[in-house]
């Protein structure tokens, strides 16, 4: 079929088809950013913690009138009283193991330093390494599900204790598998010597896990989501956080079995609705602003979609409508239904083409400026091309019923008078 | 005339049932889409403290030099002990206070009760006047009380109902961290989002307010440990919640009020006190202080998500792509019906007529819109709970001035948008379409 036609008769209608086009290319430009917006926010919540997140839940507990974490006799006092609570968490029948921990991955309470490979490194210098510390016990691994893929886990001999805001040398830890690449591109980990938070005296890594993430799940953390150290410390204050492991199935049960056993050994503690959390609670919390956003631009787009699809059939139905006897002029010349509706579907295709063109360079232009101002990365190409693809292939879909009622113009539309 | 036209509308409409489904659902989804995250953005951006904004300054003190100044050079964000401590003493603003959060437990004084954690901030006795905090009972405490460390505590109307049953409870003693506290006030209903004092802290937004406030120096004295970001260039040399006191780390908000006159002169001072600590040798960098009011402070901590505008951009984008198929859409439908116009036009009617009757048929689309607008705007807000994290969703609300600007956003964007249309409307000849037919 020639294009020349179309163009002509297009050319009759620049105000329709200018407007269409905008529409298709403002569409592709929203829903482009809108649909990479989704895919990163779905890529970020999808992401694995490397622990074993069913049958586990965290407790968030605080003493009250506890003895102060600032003197040594208080710091002997508060290690005492975390260790009859782990010895008594330990005995409930439907727990596996528990593991005191002052954080634990997407819960959003971090303590975070820097490893280097120089003693006395400057904080905040080159060489640093940014990391998440876990400070936990020898039963860290078994709760939490880690994979050691080298070296060995923390055995009881290697568990210390220091009071919360207390300064102590970290003789030994447990890297992921991130940070030791990073650390020590060349060879095992195991065995070599690191530098925490610009103190002069080493730390041995002793193990590594293949994974495990940060608290933060906020971008903040973006740049070293991986890089966590476990430190064999239990930390002392008037508040403590214990990891439990339960058997399978019996997650509720063990749940329910905590207040009434920690409140037996000792009473003076706060432990409300918000103390006892599954780990899928802390899972839904971390990522419900991104789950969110991945709703509203899904609702954006599908509105968007059928806003414009709406709008091309509501304008081909009155352009149908208006050449209704040309069409019938057509027809008695002995074009066939095929070609009135090949005509339609090429006209929109023109459009849309144009339209699309247009739209690259907004939706391009849309991410740039997204990525100025807000945090945002460049937009990869397939992402633009789908978009392309999908507005051509709506194009087409839309215009089918009016193209088709086109095509069923009887040629004896042409004798009638309009 | 205008009933005529509105008829005439009417019947227009009505004839093509499809079309003007069409139009209206656009105008109606793309209005709500606009409108729902709009409130978000109201509510997030809104300023908290209106009446006094202006007054409010947040002062900065570059304690850790140019290594620990974030890329565009900016000083911490919160301030050290001792630059605290040396402010407060030096007392140049008209009131002012340092304020670091906590979170200590209570003990509630009937037996059988569990303790309960609450959270809160030490503040200085000029706090309650600078942000005109409203009191139910009591009022807040004095600078002797700061000074002697007394104590006292404010507490919330929340707190006060579930320790004394909203009792006014003023003289009687509340159990804070196994020490007793004479509450010298208690709040009215007071929770301002964001929560302006301590963004740091607070991350803005919260849907619990705070429930306790005692007196920064009594705080310290108890050794309430702060609970909030702690952020240190340096690992302090000494341990425990005094060692945080006399290192360099940062963890305490800090807020003064001054007048107009008065800026100027503070601004002077932060940098005569920041030359002083240079000469003393503790800072070896000139001054990067900062003194932003209250609303450039909001803005320079991004207290509105990022988000949540984009999500409003998004939303407009959408309104303006419903728009552009409404140009299109009235296009048709009006040119549809040149003949009519032409029979008009040769009758006599002039071309103001012409707009006058299309103007008001777009208008009318657009009031449906707004109709159906409002439905889905309601529908939108009711269910942002669903999509956005709490401490933001429950600020979102469908409130009377809403409700107007959805209707009156689909009434005059409906309008422009049928402007074109009616231009083309209008220039239609009467004789060539008479001609025609």
């Amino acid at each position: 079929m020639k294009l020349h036609p179309i163009l002509a008769a297009l050319r009759k209608h620049k105000a329709g088809t200018v407007l269409i086009a905008l529409q298709i290319a403002l569409t592709l430009a929203i829903v482009c950013n809108a649909v990479f917006i989704i895919g990163q926010r779905i890529e970020r919540v999808n992401r694995p913690t490397g622990l074993d997140e069913s049958n586990l839940f965290l407790i968030s507990q605080q003493w009250v009138g506890a003895p102060s974490a600032d003197t040594p006799d208080g710091v002997e006092k508060l290690d005492a009283m975390q260790r009859e609570d782990l010895a008594a968490l330990r005995q409930l029948p439907d727990v596996v193991s528990v593991a005191p921990i002052n954080s634990i991955p997407l819960l959003n309470s971090s303590w975070t330093g820097s490893v280097s490979l120089k003693p006395g490194a400057q904080l905040g210098g080159k060489g640093n390494t940014r990391t998440a510390y876990y400070f936990t016990d020898e039963q860290a691994l078994s709760t939490l599900g880690l994979r050691l893929v080298a070296g060995r886990a923390f055995t009881a001999g290697d568990v210390q204790h220091q009071g919360f805001r207390d300064q102590r040398e970290r003789p030994i830890a447990i890297i992921t598998r991130q940070l030791a690449d990073k650390l020590f591109p060349q060879g095992s980990a195991v065995g070599k010597v690191m530098y925490t938070d610009g103190s002069s005296a080493p730390t041995t890594v002793v193990g590594v896990v293949e994974r495990l993430q940060i608290p933060a799940s906020g971008s903040w953390g973006n740049e070293f989501v991986w890089n966590s150290t476990l430190i064999p410390t239990r930390l002392d204050a008037n508040f403590a956080r214990y990891a439990v492991r339960t058997k399978p199935g019996r997650l509720d049960a063990a749940m329910r079995a905590v207040a009434p056993v920690l409140y037996k050994v000792n009473p003076l503690r706060v432990l409300d609705d918000d103390s006892v959390k599954p780990f899928d609670e802390i899972r839904a919390k971390a990522y419900r602003a991104d789950r969110g956003m991945a709703v509203l631009m899904g609702v954006v787009c599908l509105i968007l979609l059928c806003v414009t699809a709406a709008g091309i059939v509501g304008l081909t139905s009155f352009w149908v409508g208006q050449r209704h006897r040309q069409i019938g002029v057509r027809r008695a010349l002995g074009a066939r239904k095929a070609d009135i509706l090949h005509y339609f579907q090429i006209e929109n295709l023109l459009i849309a083409g144009a339209g699309v063109v247009i739209g690259v360079l907004l939706a391009v232009g849309l991410n740039l400026w997204l990525m100025t101002h807000y945090e945002m990365s460049r937009i990869p190409l397939p992402y633009v091309l789908t978009g392309v693809l999908a507005m051509l292939a709506m194009g087409q879909a839309a215009v089918f019923v009016p193209a088709r009622r086109a095509s069923n113009v009887p040629p004896v539309e042409a004798t009638r008078a309009a | 005339m205008f009933s005529y036209y509105l008829e005439l509308a009417l019947r227009s409409l009505k004839r093509s049932p499809g079309l003007t489904a069409l139009m209206v659902l656009a105008i109606g989804f793309g209005v709500a889409a606009s409108m729902t995250t709009w409130s978000v953005f109201r509510a997030v951006s809104g300023d908290p403290i209106p009446w006094k904004s202006a007054q409010l300054f947040v002062p900065q003190i570059d304690n850790w030099g140019p290594n620990g100044r974030s890329s565009d050079g900016e000083p911490p964000n919160a301030m050290d002990y001792a630059d605290a401590m040396a402010l407060m003493r030096d007392h140049r603003a008209k009131r002012q206070s340092a304020m670091y959060q906590i979170s200590p437990s209570v003990v509630p004084a009937e037996a059988g009760k569990h303790p309960m954690n609450v959270s809160g901030h030490a503040v200085y006795g000029e706090f309650f006047p600078m942000l005109d905090v409203p009191f139910k009972y009591g009022s807040g405490w004095s600078a002797s009380d700061d000074e002697s460390r007394a104590l006292v505590a404010v507490i919330s109307s929340k707190l006060n109902q579930k320790l004394f049953g909203g009792a006014a409870s003023v003289g009687r003693s509340v159990n804070i961290e196994g020490k007793d506290y004479r509450v010298v006030g208690v709040l009215d209903d007071w929770n301002p989002q964001p929560r302006f004092y301590d963004v740091v802290n607070s991350g803005g937004f919260s849907v619990n307010g705070d429930d306790v406030f005692l007196p920064f120096l009594t705080a310290i004295q108890a050794d309430l440990p702060n609970d909030g970001n702690t952020n240190c260039n340096a690992v302090p040399k000494e341990s425990g919640f005094v060692g945080l006191q006399r290192s360099e780390c940062v963890w305490i908000a800090y807020m003064a009020e001054l007048d107009a006159g008065a800026v100027a002169a503070y601004r002077d001072y932060l940098d005569g006190y920041a030359r002083d600590q240079q000469r003393a040798g503790r800072f070896a960098w000139a001054p990067n202080g900062r003194l932003r009011d209250l609303r450039a402070w909001l803005d320079n901590q991004h207290v509105v998500p990022s988000d949540t505008k984009v999500s409003l951009l998004v939303a407009l984008g959408l309104l303006l792509v419903c728009l552009v198929n409404t140009v299109g859409l009235l296009l048709a439908k009006f040119l549809r019906r040149s003949s009519e116009i032409g029979v008009r036009r040769a009758l006599g009617a002039p071309r103001a007529a012409i707009y006058a009757q299309f103007i008001t048929e777009a208008g009318i689309v657009g009031l449906a819109g707004g109709v159906l607008g409002l439905l889905l705007t309601g529908v939108g807000v009711a269910s942002v709970g669903w999509v956005l994290p709490k401490d933001i969703a429950a600020l979102a609300r469908l409130d009377v001035s809403l409700l107007l600007l959805t209707l009156l956003v689909a009434v005059i964007a409906t309008v422009l948008a049928g402007l074109y249309p009616t231009f083309r409307a209008s220039r239609v000849q009467p004789a060539w379409q008479l001609k025609s037919n």
